[in-house]
């Protein structure tokens, strides 16, 4: 009698390709829905990028109207550090803004559009794959490559765009006689070629890896490895590099000698990488099924550990390969930093003894100028700790979305002891990771025998920079809590820091106001200033109030899915 | 109020909702909603999509919090009584999502041991019966089995009361079935259960009850029984009189008349509690033939999810004989 209501049919399967398809059919129309659907993220990626390279270029003007200050920047471009944060030294006997601009601002521009080209790629093709979406997608009359080949021309699209309108604003903002156009346009499009490598290796990765997230870490630490081999080349010999700097991508756009002897050729391996590159992805893309990899998934336990007990225990094995690795990779860094400590001290040394209106802009005590470079240093190491906070607080967030917090919750766990696991095993993780980079940086100085500032200086900076991190992550916990779609905000935040932090002091008639929202505006300056005992409490207890308002906020809302 | 679980407030239904109302800004997911679930008794919670199943089953959990109306469950508050809850419930979302880095064995043993410790033999015996492999990571399941692993996780320990959210909306035929199984032995125990779904089947099988509830309201609810009473049955008969007068009689719908040898074949529709003012007036013109059909809970579902106007006209009329304490005893569970 009774009749059962049919299933809904699972959609049709799809069409082999319509009449005269092939692999790329659709191509075109998935172009224009990329274009429409990222067409805000990558305006503002262009204009932040071409708005870096005229500020880039503005700042080095403005500077060059010193006399001897740009000669003293090439100086500085000589020694190991300049090298880590520079490249190949083309023009460092003759610093000109442009030579400054192509030896220093390339490397930087390279890692911003590399890591725009790797999420760009990773979002359209591995994450949309790995995501049902692209299911749908594949199920209409769209080719087999379609989507790869979508993304890489709509990739190569916003790399050109970005580097003609910033060859037009590098030259506009420095003038023309100063920097050429085909110069400008040697750095820029050796710039985006570069770019693209990355992106490229980034689908080749992403048809590895069978997912998003791991396509991304995979394709960034490419990066740090390119950014490695460029350095350990450069250091050997200065100008130009060795061998060994080639094998990086990086430096077919350094080598293009923009603005000193400007050569085009270094970007035709650029070209020809991207090719095979592609070629190396359609070969992968065409032997792998939808949704599957190339490195297998292993297989997992059949019973969990005795130690999986209760939400810290599972927080923890969330967040700790995370933790391992943020502490490897920023401790090696700052360690290596660490070791360029003296070379600072004795570089400014010689020079203020050779050159006294050097003096002008080092001061007259070499040891200032190092701490100085230090305390550079250890905000840019805070702000990674703070990132590494803004990651973890908003871990919460994904168990949210996801739909794990409702299992969970709907067990007997409390919502306090679930957020409170997440957070503790976050903070537990932010100290860690602070404490790992300020004495990784000590410890760099000491192996080559920087003795003076001591561990107790150290120590102090370490104390006094915590309370600041740990109110990143206590903000975004607040904003989890009251309000989940602002999580982003913490980057506002971090983003904000940033911008005072650095050019804050060069803006006249900054209200004072502006500077009190930054939680590094109340840390004392890291080996300059004492340790200020009032500033750590204060900091200490906004971040207690804000944590305690992530749990009472937390407490009274809806926990919502999707 | 036979079978009454230990620890349950003694005569408290295991779910009492009275005019429960639940809005996300604008949109209105729960609008006057009415539930009742008595101990023992496994409830089917019929609805469309959208209709706010899964919001009442969240704000019965204590995720949600409603914005008015009365929620009991198991005695205690959702809201307030979480944890305490918790203890004596489980519960199966429609769409189970597992944590990444987890397997599916992990998984059951974490949520497992949430609540208490982790039976050996029941794991091994539900793993083998859903024949779900254990050593998978979350991330390689598919969704009847991610499912699968929610429900083994659900089945572990003896509960009050199971929520299952859409339990087999993943599942194969064979899968069903046992998963059927284990709800009448959580029933044979004592455990109350309430089963949202789309399929009718589903609920036919196991359920005591069924509510059906459709733009956040409940538009019916009973036994399977009393709901087959409130509804149509299709009627044929062939009579040799006039069957004019038919059509304007109270409850009949859809006349229909044809000229046959042995008089006038008339088709329509009859509510089932006007049915004996029809028996009278038919027998009046002379009845050669009759069957009538009792209507299938399908035509029931259909008929509250059809979009026509007058079948929403019909499911408000039906919602508001609902509200009448007489048609509505639940209490006679079985
Ligand atoms: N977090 C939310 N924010 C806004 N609207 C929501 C939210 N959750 C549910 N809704 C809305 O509430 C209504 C009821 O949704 P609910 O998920 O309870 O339906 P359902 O009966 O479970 O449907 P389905 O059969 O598809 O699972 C829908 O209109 C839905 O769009
Ligand atoms: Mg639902």
């Amino acid at each position: 009698m009774t009749t059962t209501l049919e299933r809904p049919a699972p959609p049709a399967p799809a069409a082999p390709a319509a009449r005269g398809g092939s692999t790329l059919t659709g191509t075109w129309s998935l172009i224009r829905f990329i274009l429409r659907r990222d067409r805000v993220r990558l305006t503002v990626w262009t204009v932040l990028i071409v708005m870096f390279y005229a500020y880039f270029t503005a700042a080095l003007g403005l500077m060059s109207d010193t006399p001897g200050a740009l000669e003293a920047r090439g100086a500085l471009m000589e020694t190991p550090a300049g090298i880590v944060m520079g490249g190949p030294g083309y023009g460092i006997d003759n610093y000109t803004v442009g030579a400054s601009m192509a030896n220093e601002g390339t490397v930087w521009m390279v890692l911003a559009l590399s890591i725009m080209s790797i999420l760009h790629v990773v979002r359209h093709t591995r994450a949309e794959e790995e995501s049902s979406r692209s299911e749908l997608v594949r199920a209409a009359v769209v080719g087999r490559h379609a989507p790869a080949v979508a993304a890489v021309v709509t990739l190569v699209l916003v790399n050109v765009v970005i580097a003609l309108v910033s060859a037009l604003a590098m030259t506009g903002a420095g003038g023309i006689d100063e920097l050429p156009m085909a110069d400008s346009l040697g750095m820029t499009v050796g710039v985006a070629l570069s770019s693209i490598v990355f992106g490229a290796i980034a689908l080749v990765l992403s048809q590895l890896s069978e997912h998003g997230r791991g396509a991304t870490g995979l394709s960034l630490a490419v990066f740090g490895l390119a950014f490695a081999i460029q350095v350990a080349g450069n250091l050997r010999e200065i100008p130009g590099g060795t061998t060994l700097s080639w094998f990086s991508p990086i430096a077919w756009a350094q080598q293009t000698r923009a603005f000193v002897d400007l050569r085009w050729w270094p970007m035709a391996l650029s070209v020809v990488a991207i090719l095979l590159l592609l070629w190396l992805a359609a070969i992968l893309a065409s032997r792998r099924d939808f949704g599957g990899g190339m490195i297998a998934t292993r297989k997992g336990r059949a019973d969990a550990k005795a130690s999986l007990r209760g939400p810290f225990a599972l927080a923890w094995t969330q967040q700790r390969m995370a933790l391992l690795w943020s502490c490897l990779g920023l401790g090696l860094m700052w360690f290596a930093t660490g070791t360029l400590i003296p070379d600072i001290g004795t570089m400014v040394g010689d020079l203020v003894s050779e050159n006294p209106a050097m003096a002008a802009l080092f001061g007259d005590d070499p040891s200032t100028f190092a701490t100085g470079f230090l305390g550079v240093i250890v905000l840019y190491a805070v702000l990674c700790c703070a990132a590494y906070a803004i990651v973890m607080a908003a871990r919460p967030k994904a168990e949210e979305t996801a739909g794990r917090l409702e299992i969970a919750l709907a067990r007997p766990v409390s919502r306090g002891r679930w957020l409170g696991a997440q957070l503790s095993v976050a903070t537990l993780g932010a100290v860690v990771l602070t404490a790992v980079s300020v004495y990784a940086l000590w410890f760099g100085a000491v192996v080559v025998g920087e003795s003076e500032p001591g561990f107790g200086p150290y120590s102090e900076v370490f104390l006094a920079q915590l309370p600041a991190v740990l109110v990143y992550l206590g903000f975004v916990a607040a904003l989890f809590a009251w309000a989940p779609r602002l999580t982003g905000l913490g980057w506002a935040l971090l983003g904000y820091t940033f911008f005072i932090g650095f050019f804050g002091p060069l803006i006249e008639d900054m209200p004072d106001a502006a500077h009190y929202l930054s939680p590094l505006y109340w840390v004392p300056e890291a080996f300059v200033e004492d340790f200020d005992g009032v500033a750590f409490v204060g900091l200490l207890a906004v971040a207690a109030v804000l944590y305690a308002l992530a749990f009472v906020g937390f407490r009274r809302r809806d926990v919502v899915t999707t | 109020m036979t079978t009454t679980p230990s620890g349950a407030a003694a005569g408290a239904p295991a779910i009492e909702i009275h005019d429960l109302h639940k809005s996300f800004g604008p949109v209105k997911a729960l609008d006057g909603l009415e539930l009742a679930v008595t101990h023992g008794q496994v409830a089917g919670f019929l609805g469309p999509n959208g209709a706010g199943k899964s919001t009442t089953i969240r704000v019965l959990l204590g995720l949600l919090r409603k914005d008015s109306g009365n929620v009991r469950l198991l005695g205690g508050d959702p809201w307030r009584d979480a944890v305490a809850l918790h203890r004596r419930l489980a519960y199966v979302p429609g769409d189970v999502s597992l944590w990444p880095n987890l397997s599916g064995g992990e998984a059951i043993d974490y949520l497992t041991r949430l609540r208490g410790t982790v039976d050996k033999r029941r794991k091994a015996e539900l793993l083998e019966r859903f024949e779900l492999d254990p050593t998978k990571k979350a991330r390689t399941y598919s969704k009847g089995n991610r499912q699968k692993v929610a429900l083994v996780a659900a089945f572990m320990a003896e509960v009050d009361l199971l929520v299952l959210d859409e339990p087999t909306s993943g599942l194969d035929p064979l899968m069903e079935s046992v998963f059927m199984d284990y709800v009448r032995e959580a029933k044979d125990r004592g455990t109350s259960v309430l089963l949202s779904s789309h399929i009718l089947s589903e609920v036919e099988k196991v359920c005591d009850t069924v509510t059906i509830i459709r733009a956040g309201r409940s538009v019916e609810s009973g036994t399977l029984d009393q709901l087959r009473h409130l509804t149509r049955s299709a009627v044929t008969t062939v009579v040799t009189g006039d069957p004019a007068g038919l059509a304007v009689l109270p409850g009949v719908h859809d006349v229909q008349t044809t000229t046959v040898e042995e008089g006038t074949r008339v088709t329509f529709d009859v509510d089932n509690a006007d049915i004996g003012g029809v028996l009278t007036a038919l027998s009046a013109m002379g009845v050669h033939s009759f069957t009538a059909a009792p209507p299938s809970l399908e035509e029931l579902f259909m008929r509250h999810y059809g979009d026509e106007l007058a079948q929403e006209e019909a499911a408000a009329k039906h919602a508001a004989d609902a509200a009448e304490p007489g048609a509505r005893s639940r209490a006679g569970a079985r």
